[in-house]
């Protein structure tokens, strides 16, 4: 459903999006874990599909998909544990990131159909851009399921319109050319960027890779629609193998932080 | 002879030839394509204009064709093998035991095929003024011969090759470090080529800026597919006018091993529209395509999207990508090139296998007959015409090619046949 979507992104209000991998450590500690996330006040849960050549991604998640993996976790468990997710929390929305390979394996019809089924709102697939689209972009589409597409410094003005076609959701701007979990973009880059894109959708702006405190949290939060804190999360689930208390702790640090940027936005 | 080098240098195409792919978005019929993450699109279009150029100029054509003739050592010698043909009729019906002939790119320098589209993808990022080359490798005959050309144009290179690999090929190694190469081993998954290969992706997404991703194999992100096979064509374009001159004729099969299918794609493309030609593919069969220890990703692979395009793939029913095996280190891969998936549905070209104690005793084979220590990748096509030449007319011929040799494989042969060295 796009438009629960559409709600966790209010005007003046950013989204704190908070992404883990399903099945990581094991798809029984998965549940537990989102829930730890929406108690501690995360607008939008990010689900990564697990993989087994995840090529974007850095050390941290790279790993948490070894873990799962290892785990044994199928994507019938992925499906499982968003519908179960659905069923717990009907307001919260969910979307589901990962790569093409497990999201066609059975045919893009199947994956869209199962997906919707299971309550889940978009979609992010990291290697399927938009000259590819028609890969998964219409079976999604036709299920009210958002492509959420992505943007990164590479994305330049003329290519803008070509991103934005047949996307939904919310726009993904990466705010480094790199994988995910390193270094940190420059605020003020950030900044020039969101603006940019802003000038050209009415889709919200959610910027991730490299925000790992509550302090990178709040600067992104001042300047963007969503804030995407990944591989921080990712780690605590590997320190704390899986317990849901240090995780529900931490997201509620970033919460709080995008709350306090929210009101100096409103200030 | 007068080598037809120029890759402008092809046969006419017809109106249903086989050679006009792929389309503008680098789909061979429903495989292909540029299935990478945003932050490389605006890359890997860039690199598509920037080959259209280069094709249509003079002066790459020309600085290509003079280095495979002076550095490369090219055209490389087509030879009738007499002895192995004549060590195959050995119990075959009277009059059958194919005639058969390689193209010898074992004897080009760094000692493989691989170096050719080394060349043509170097000159290429000087073109686009790139200054840091990167690539995977997995028996590390790409990154020698990436090493090779970046050392003979001064650019920094740094190579990606699972820690397995860094193990067993120790002496590629040591090679790749004393042309001025980095080489860093890679830990995630399986720490092989696979692992390599989503390494040098992940650089090349930092790096986008200044850094050319020389990819090994006619397999990746469109145009890479497109190029690699035009660099390795002229080992067709060669082989075709040599046969012609020799015999007067045009080969009956055209036989080559297939791990990305570089070497193969590079010997059947200019035949393509020969319909008197046949052609076979010979993957890696490992342990055998009954379980799961094989390489062969058309035998036992079904389609799907792994760096950077749609082909077939060694996968589990959730898309997860298998790991491949292979004696040989070259074809440990669990996709194919997109290319070679297409010829497979449209039936043009055939794909068969060899295991891993077959490969052995072809190489072992061609050592003793013809004085030529193959590499363990064109054993396997060599393992495959020890089948098919039974099977042909004393009249026909057999095309293979030899497309590296085996000094490299010393060490993995002397230890398959349980001797230390």
């Amino acid at each position: 459903m796009t438009a629960r979507l559409a709600a966790a992104f209010a005007p003046n209000r950013p989204a704190l999006i908070a992404f883990v991998t399903a099945g990581d450590p094991s798809p029984a500690a998965t549940p537990a874990i989102l829930d730890a996330i929406v108690a501690g006040g995360a607008d939008v849960i990010e689900l990564g599909m697990p993989f087994t050549d995840p090529m974007a991604d850095g050390p941290a998640i790279q790993n948490a998909n070894i873990r799962s993996l290892a785990a044994g976790t199928r994507t019938a468990d992925v499906l499982a544990i968003a519908k179960d997710f659905r069923a717990r929390h009907p307001e919260v929305p969910l979307v589901l990131m990962g790569y093409a390979n497990p999201m066609v394996r059975r045919g893009a019809e199947w994956f869209a159909a199962e997906a919707a089924e299971a309550g889940v709102d978009g979609v992010i697939c990291v290697d399927i851009p938009p000259e590819e689209d028609d890969a998964l972009g219409p079976q999604l589409r036709a299920h009210d399921i958002a492509p959420i597409r992505l943007a990164t410094p590479t994305t330049h003005e003329a290519r803008l319109a070509q991103v934005l076609d047949g996307a939904g959701g919310f726009l993904y701007y990466v705010s480094v050319a790199g994988i995910t979990g390193l270094q940190q973009a420059a605020t003020g880059s950030i900044e020039d960027a969101v603006a940019r894109l802003k000038a050209t959708t009415e889709l919200p702006v959610a910027v991730g890779f490299g925000i790992r405190t509550p302090d990178q949290a709040a600067a992104v939060a001042r300047v963007a629609d969503g804030v995407v804190v990944g591989s921080a999360i990712v780690d605590l689930v590997a320190q704390h193998g899986g317990a849901p208390a240090p995780i529900e702790a931490f997201v509620r640090s970033l919460a709080d932080a995008v709350a306090t940027a929210r009101q100096g936005v409103t200030a | 002879m007068n080598a037809p080098n120029s890759f402008r240098n092809q046969p006419p195409t017809g109106a249903n030839s086989f050679r006009q792919q792929p389309d503008s978005r680098g789909h061979f019929g429903q495989f292909g394509g540029r299935f990478v993450a945003e932050t490389l699109m605006p890359l890997v279009l860039d690199l598509d204009r920037e080959y259209r150029a280069a094709k249509a100029d003079p002066a790459f054509r020309a600085e290509f064709d003079d280095l495979l003739e002076h550095y490369v050592g090219r055209p490389s010698p087509l030879y009738h093998a007499e002895r192995l043909s004549d060590a195959l009729r050995t119990g075959a019906p009277a009059g059958m035991g194919a005639q058969v002939w390689f193209k010898r790119d074992e004897l080009n320098h760094t000692g493989a095929h691989k170096i050719n589209n080394c060349i043509g993808q170097i000159l290429l990022a000087i073109r686009m003024g790139k200054t840091r080359i990167i690539a995977e490798t997995g028996a590390g005959q790409h990154g020698v011969a990436t090493a090779a050309v970046c050392a003979r144009f001064g650019l920094p290179c740094v190579i990606y090759m699972g820690a397995k690999d860094v193990e067993r090929q120790q002496p590629n190694v040591f090679r790749m470090k004393l042309l001025g190469a980095e080489v860093r081993p890679v830990t995630s998954g399986a720490a092989t080529l696979s692992d390599a290969m989503n390494e040098g992706l992940r650089d090349w997404v930092a790096n986008v800026h200044d850094t050319f991703y020389i990819i090994g194999t006619a397999a990746g992100p469109h145009p890479y597919p497109e190029l690699v096979r035009d660099f390795q064509s002229v080992i067709g374009r060669e082989a075709r006018e040599q046969m012609l001159a020799r015999t007067g004729r045009l080969p009956d099969m055209l036989v080559a091993a297939i791990g990305g299918g570089s070497n193969a794609i590079g010997l059947f493309h200019p035949f393509l529209d020969d319909p008197s030609v046949a052609m076979l593919g010979v993957e890696a069969a490992g342990h055998g395509l009954g379980g799961s220890e094989h390489a062969a990703s058309l035998a036992g692979g079904f389609p799907g999207i792994l760096h950077g395009n749609k082909t077939y793939l060694l996968q589990d029913e959730d898309g997860q990508i298998a790991e491949g095996h292979s004696i040989s280190a070259g074809l440990d891969y669990p996709g194919i090139g997109p290319e070679h998936a297409w010829l497979r549905d449209i039936g043009r070209v055939e794909y068969d296998s060899a295991t891993d104690a077959e490969a052995l005793d072809a190489f072992q084979l061609l050592c003793r007959t013809e004085g030529i220590i193959p590499a363990l990748e064109p054993a396997h096509a060599i393992a495959a015409v020890a089948r098919r030449a039974r099977t042909m007319r004393a009249d026909q011929i057999i095309l293979a090619n030899l497309c590296g040799r085996g000094d490299k494989d010393i060490f993995t042969v002397a230890n398959a046949l349980g001797v230390a060295i």
